[in-house]
């Protein structure tokens, strides 16, 4: 029988435990072993950001990350987002702004769209259009439909700053 | 296959179990994981994860040295306030870095050992005349060599890390008054880019004359390349139209690259010619 390893980390705010093996990618184990989907597997190479997650405060590519290096962290996904009660801020601008077409890169879009935000608040420098379009770089839309993106994500940071 | 999977927490512990031989290192995996799924490379019977080694993180100096850990992610690199203020070139590199997911996980050991002749942070650090500091475990303690790093690269994906080695961390000397340097990189795109040709020149410009000259290319040699014999052309030299013109032709002369899919070589040719002009006119304008 081949190698598993069994680690132990947070996941959306809940403890849990799984056995993987050693070379499975961080979404594949999101997507295989807890049923996690909204991050997707796509390039595989780290071009594309559809399956991006939140580890300890940091986002990634999950197709680049090692499972076993989850071990003792805290992992967020997009399914960790909001809550039963609703949508959490983001979610929402991105729904109201109609920022989705196919909507398949939408999950990884949003989670780096949140860490941008996170990243800059409380900075004095004011986030602009061009701060949002950076941070969200490593991100692709094949559908190209970035300018209702970038409309959403700058609702957010103006909701924010006047609350 | 893997039979055997380890997690050491320092460095003394990894240096013990590479010593054992047909180990493959993770860190970030951002370069590992595209290169094992594509066939390029296989993993050996041991995984060693060294993330945990927490003695390999963080950026500090003393005695006028810095030292960056090899575990120090790029992002880390991008954010240091110290870096930004004394060594700004090797943050403008950390930002060029491909994608803030990406820079989140990379890490400085993995971009150097990776020997990428296009690897971002190599030129910036060559630059410094940084050194890389190799651990590995003999006669049962840890024993430490220090090679330049103008001497690690020995071609494309290629260093003169031996087997059982571990680069634990980048050293350099806080530069010289006056110091300035600059970063430049080109590809079709600014994110994810792995470049066409990129240029770091540094220098002391002192009363017109130019002194410490130090450039280094990436993407147009089998490795990361310092050319030397154009800083010679450089050195102790005043900064003019006509000696401007010399350096381009030197940098041409010492450039080898090749035609590949992101640029022909005559293309890299010219784009080295336009680089370091427009990087000594920075450092002139400084």
């Amino acid at each position: 029988m081949s190698l598993e390893i069994e680690i132990g980390f947070t996941l959306n705010g809940r403890p849990v435990k799984v056995r993987v093996p050693p070379t499975m990618t961080a979404v594949s184990m999101l997507r295989e072993k807890f049923d996690l989907t909204g991050g997707k597997l796509a390039c595989g190479e780290g071009e594309c950001g559809a399956c991006t997650v939140k580890i300890d405060n940091r986002t990634i590519n999950s197709c680049l990350m090692f499972a076993v290096d989850c071990d003792g962290r805290e992992v967020q996904t997009i399914e960790g987002l909001g809550s039963v009660k609703g949508l959490e801020i983001m979610q929402q601008a991105f729904v109201e702004h109609g920022a989705i077409q196919c909507g398949y890169c939408m999950p990884g879009m949003i989670m780096q769209a949140r860490y941008v935000v996170d990243q800059n608040a409380g900075n004095e420098h004011k986030v602009t259009r061009d701060d949002i379009a950076r941070g969200l770089e490593g991100n692709v839309c094949r559908c190209s439909g970035y300018t209702k993106v970038v409309d959403a994500v700058a609702a957010v940071v103006l909701e924010e700053a006047s609350t | 296959m893997i039979e055997n999977y380890s997690v050491p927490s320092s460095v003394a512990e990894a240096a013990q179990l590479l010593q054992q031989g047909d180990a493959t290192i993770v860190a970030g995996g951002t370069d590992l994981t595209p290169q094992t799924e594509a066939g390029a490379r296989t993993f050996a019977s041991h995984l060693v994860n060294i993330q945990r080694i927490e003695e390999m993180r963080g950026i500090s100096t003393s005695d006028g040295r810095f030292r960056i850990g090899g575990l120090t992610t790029v992002t880390e690199i991008l954010e240091s306030k110290i870096l930004a203020e004394e060594i700004p070139v090797l943050v403008e590199a950390a930002d060029h870095f491909a994608s803030p997911q990406i820079r989140n996980a990379a890490t400085l050991a993995g971009n150097l050992c990776n020997a990428s002749p296009a690897g971002d942070m190599c030129i910036p650090l060559l630059l410094l005349d940084a050194e890389v500091e190799l651990a590995s475990w003999v006669d049962g303690s840890v024993a430490i060599r220090s090679v330049p790093l103008a001497e690690f690269f020995t071609g494309p994906g290629k260093t003169v890390l031996q087997a059982g080695e571990l680069l634990v961390a980048v050293e350099f000397r806080q530069p010289a008054k006056g110091f300035t340097a600059s970063f430049q990189k080109s590809g079709p795109r600014p994110a994810l880019e792995i470049s066409t040709v990129s240029m770091g020149l540094a220098a002391v410009l002192q009363d017109g004359l130019l002194t410490g000259v130090r450039i280094a290319i990436g993407a147009v040699a089998p490795t990361p390349l310092r050319a030397t014999a154009t800083e010679s052309t450089l050195e102790g030299r005043a900064l003019d139209e006509n000696m401007i013109s010399s350096a381009v032709q030197s940098v041409q002369q010492e450039v080898s690259p090749i035609d590949d899919v992101r640029a022909s070589a005559w293309y890299r040719k010219h784009l080295t010619g336009v680089y370091i002009r427009r990087a000594l006119s920075h450092v002139a304008g400084n």
